[in-house]
């Protein structure tokens, strides 16, 4: 009797992925790093400021292309030097939160929630508001869909960054130090989002911290320095 | 796509006194241009209108394209006689009454013969040189504007006293003579003949006032010692436009060279096409001037909103995409301007119209414009494309900013 073991296809994969900057002066932020993201897995990336951290996370969510390796995507190639497909990826398959909420500020939450929807625009408008409505009453944001970003507290701003992140239902979600700049009430709010969204959805998130006790909460924490993985703890 | 008109929108709004000095930009050279459209067109087809009004459309003269081949040329090709004289050919259009008849039975228009005579004319001893022409009063009426400038009669006068005769207003002041003076008309060979005086006629054209005298067909015929020829028709087309292929006609058929009007004035004509390449040159350059204000607003925008495009960026809008968004901006401050400066200029030509020119040698006259959508048209377009060209450059720097840059910088 033989026991199959379900084969699983890594969501996002890095495979010997080298990114340089600079013209002249070079400076490699990634070295050479194989790293494949399963689906439902919560990832931490830590690092000293420097390592390449953000570097690997903006290669991960196809936002830059690798200067050397390849990038697959649910096993399929990503021609990374070919800007428009990857952006057409990023809007269909992967979501971002930032340090900085980067909400637009003269829009609503709501209308800030429904971006992404619209660019991809695959459902009706009215289809568009009901779930954006429904995404933000998730984060407890219902009283506050119709305010600017201005009127919102961070922890807040960054709840609806969260929400946009999930308007066209991500495989992915990637933060890059999505707690920076909160109280850690705020911080500890954010979090539970996030392990909730890996619990109850089974996607996956990958996140830059420098924190290490957040860091703790996720199921698998990768440590880089200098541009290459020194840990990779599971 | 709505979104990008909405967040267009939503940069213009938040620009909102900027973007109203570009559109007022836009609406002012579109408006000027107008204006000057009008005014220039307006000015050329007056000018074109009085040349063609004031002389006739098509001038047949007696005259012949190639000097008339002499019988000897014909006869003796193989050797050159030199000493032969010419043979003599009797001037002036020959048979004219059946010219007249045959032109009249197709032409669309009107035709009156006339003869020329150069004489001296006397009264109270003072003489001054004058062209006499012999006029058909009847038929003069269809091809000349000579009824309307009559002072203190008509051409129906001519037939009062069996040598009538009209003159120039400045010829008469010269010589001192009134509408009922008798004067002295002696023609170049010197022969004398006694005309009354039955009008003034005033043109307008100084030059012509002081030498011209009309009789009828008849006294000039015995001033200029010919009877039974004319030397000119003059012919008037309904369509002026036309009168060159009718003039072509007209030559074929008679053998008398035929002047239209284009051809008589292809200096003048073509001094206008000079000017109106000057014109869309000027008009172009406003236009182009006031792109410059939309451009600035569009950089300006774009450097506002780097993060924003950054921030559209990374969620997975595609450069073309950002592209449209600040295009759309160019083109809506285009067509708001376009539109404001339609009715700018409308009321503009409304205002120069009113102006009015008092002369004392002239009645007062008005500027002349002329009203066409072709000039609103064209200046809505050149100002769309200006508006198009000055969101697109830096619609495409806009376009090009990496995301990864920008999110880098902030955290």
């Amino acid at each position: 009797m033989t026991i199959q073991l379900p084969v699983t296809t890594p969501l996002i994969e890095l495979r010997h992925v080298t990114k340089t900057i600079g013209d002249g002066v070079e400076t490699t932020l990634v070295r050479d790093i194989s790293l494949a993201i399963e689906p439902g897995e919560f990832v931490a990336i830590t690092g000293p400021s420097g390592s390449g951290k953000s570097s690997l996370l903006y290669l991960l969510g196809l936002l830059d292309a690798p200067t050397s390796g390849e990038v697959f995507m649910q096993g399929r190639p990503v021609p990374v030097d070919d800007e428009a497909q990857r952006a057409r990826l990023r809007l269909k398959h992967l979501g971002f939160v930032f340090q900085f909420h980067f909400l637009l500020t003269e829009f609503t939450s709501l209308m800030n929630v429904m971006l992404p929807m619209r660019a991809l625009g695959k459902i009706s408008e009215a289809q568009m508001k009901d779930r954006a409505l429904a995404l933000l009453a998730s984060l407890g944001l219902e009283a506050h869909a119709h305010k600017l970003p201005g009127q919102l507290s961070g922890g807040q701003r960054q709840r609806v960054a969260i929400a946009r992140a999930l308007a066209n239902e991500p495989h992915v979600i990637l933060a890059d130090e999505p707690t920076g700049n909160l109280d850690s009430q705020s911080s500890e709010q954010v979090l539970g989002v996030l392990r909730r969204l890996v619990d109850e959805t089974k996607r996956s998130i990958v996140m830059v911290t420098h924190d290490l006790g957040l860091a703790a909460r996720a199921d698998r924490q990768l440590r880089i320095v200098d541009g290459r993985i020194s840990n990779d703890i599971t | 796509m709505r979104l990008v008109f909405d967040i267009a929108v939503t940069h213009i709004r938040s620009r909102l006194r900027q973007t109203l000095v570009g559109l007022m930009g836009v609406a002012m050279g579109v408006g000027f241009s107008v204006m000057m459209a009008a005014l220039m067109e307006g000015s050329q087809r007056d000018f074109v209108s009085q040349l063609v009004d004031a002389l006739p459309h098509i001038t047949m003269s007696d005259e012949r394209r190639d000097p008339p081949r002499q019988a000897a040329e014909d006869h003796y090709q193989v050797v050159a006689y030199s000493g032969l004289s010419t043979m003599a050919t009797r001037p002036g259009i020959k048979n004219p009454y059946a010219i007249i008849a045959s032109l009249d039975s197709w032409l669309d228009g009107a035709v009156a013969p006339s003869v020329q005579a150069r004489a001296v004319i006397r009264y109270a001893s003072r003489d001054t040189a004058a062209n006499v022409t012999g006029i058909d009063p009847r038929r003069e009426v269809s091809v000349s504007k000579l009824p309307q400038q009559l002072r203190g009669g008509t051409v129906g006068d001519l037939y009062r006293s069996s040598n009538a005769i009209i003159l120039g207003d400045r010829l008469a002041q010269k010589i001192g003579a009134r509408v009922g003076n008798t004067i002295a008309v002696v023609s170049g060979t010197g022969r004398v003949v006694s005309c009354t005086v039955v009008a003034l006629v005033h043109s307008g054209v100084s030059q012509a006032d002081e030498t011209q005298a009309f009789t009828l067909i008849k006294t000039a015929q015995i001033l200029a010692g010919q009877t039974g020829i004319v030397n000119a028709m003059r012919i008037r087309v309904t369509d002026v436009m036309q009168a060159m292929s009718v003039a072509e006609r007209i030559e074929a058929q008679t053998g008398y060279k035929s002047v239209s009007w284009q051809e008589a004035n292809e200096d003048l004509l073509s001094a206008l096409q000079v000017r109106n390449f000057i014109m869309y040159t000027v008009v172009g350059a406003i236009l182009l001037v006031a792109s410059f204000g939309t451009y600035n607003i569009i950089s300006t925008i774009t450097h506002e909103k780097t993060r924003d495009i950054a921030i559209l960026k990374s969620l997975g809008f595609t450069e073309r995409t950002v592209r449209s968004i600040f295009l759309l901006e160019a083109l809506m401050i285009g067509v708001a301007g376009t539109l404001a400066g339609w009715a700018l200029g409308y009321a503009l030509c409304g205002m120069l119209e009113t102006i009015e020119f008092k002369s004392p040698f002239v009645d007062t006259t008005h500027l002349p414009l002329y009203y066409t959508p072709t000039h609103y048209l064209l200046a809505g377009l050149i100002a769309l494309l200006a508006s198009g060209i000055a969101g697109y450059l830096p619609a495409r720097k806009a376009a090009s900013v990496q995301p990864v840059e920008i999110i880098r910088g902030a955290s």
